[in-house]
């Protein structure tokens, strides 16, 4: 009895001991480099925008389909070249929130199974990341639409 | 002007983001996920469109935007075909992101090999 109690003083004081040694997040810079980062990207974003939008007849609500296509192009030789590895150490959410990030995480994916075949590996294993954001954004979106055409249908606004 | 928000209301997406991954500890895939469900509920609430106009590719180029381009399929097509277009409609204004990643995720894997 008293030597389990012992244990669990050492356990505890291991565990505030650890606590201590971990290297603490710096946030503040995380966060200054996604900002940059991440702002940097949308810049290159509003770029392309308004080159759809000025060459090829868009409205500022639609250019935004042909500039996501448009992104991921260039996602694709920056992953594959190896730089978006090197971008995302440096701006960790700045390169993982924009549509980038996406796919990035796609592309990447396929890239490295390609070795497992392209039925079994690339086309496996393509969403393995991916996925998750896909199935809940098409059910969150599911739920959210269902209520709001309900709610119009009973004669809101 | 819109070049200036755009990476101002970009940036701070990405900051959200950088909040939840060392804040709150939530895995990439988790925080992906949230961001797009918000992006859901903020165009349910129709306050999407708006923030498109002021800020342009800072609310586009962002993930949350996937989100809202969901709502926004699944509602333009309910509006005309009713409650089932809520299923069929979902994709129509998404398959930029979803098929550009697919065709260029191929391509890549042809044309590149992964590194040691």
């Amino acid at each position: 009895m008293a030597n389990q109690k012992k244990q669990k003083q050492q356990a505890q004081q291991y565990q505030s001991f650890e606590e201590k040694r971990e290297t603490k997040r710096p946030i503040l810079l995380n966060c200054i480099k996604a900002f940059l980062v991440g702002g940097f990207i949308c810049f290159i974003g509003q770029l392309i925008t308004t080159f759809y939008i000025y060459f090829f007849n868009f409205t500022e609500q639609t250019a935004g389909s042909p500039t996501t296509a448009t992104l991921i192009f260039i996602t694709m030789l920056l992953t594959g070249f190896g730089l978006y590895d090197r971008i995302g150490q440096f701006a960790g959410a700045g390169s993982a929130v924009p549509i980038t990030g996406f796919g990035n995480a796609v592309i990447s994916s396929a890239i490295e199974h390609r070795t497992e075949g392209f039925i079994v590996g690339v086309g496996t294993n393509m969403f393995k990341v991916a996925g998750p954001v896909i199935v809940y954004g098409v059910f969150a979106a599911f739920v959210v639409a269902l209520i709001k055409t309900i709610f119009l249908q009973l004669g809101g606004s | 002007m819109i070049f200036f928000w755009a990476f101002v209301v970009g940036g701070l997406i990405c900051v959200v983001g950088q909040i939840m991954f060392d804040v709150f500890k939530l895995s990439p895939a988790h925080t992906l996920t949230t961001l797009v469900i918000i992006g859901a509920i903020l165009d349910g609430l129709g306050w999407y469109e708006p923030l498109i106009d002021f800020a342009g590719a800072g609310v586009t180029v962002p993930i949350t935007s996937f989100g809202n381009s969901l709502v926004h399929g699944a509602l333009a097509e309910a509006e005309k075909h009713g409650l089932i277009g809520v299923v069929t409609g979902m994709f129509e204004v998404t398959s930029a992101g979803i098929s550009a990643a697919i065709i260029f995720g191929v391509v890549g894997a042809l044309l590149f090999k992964p590194k040691a």
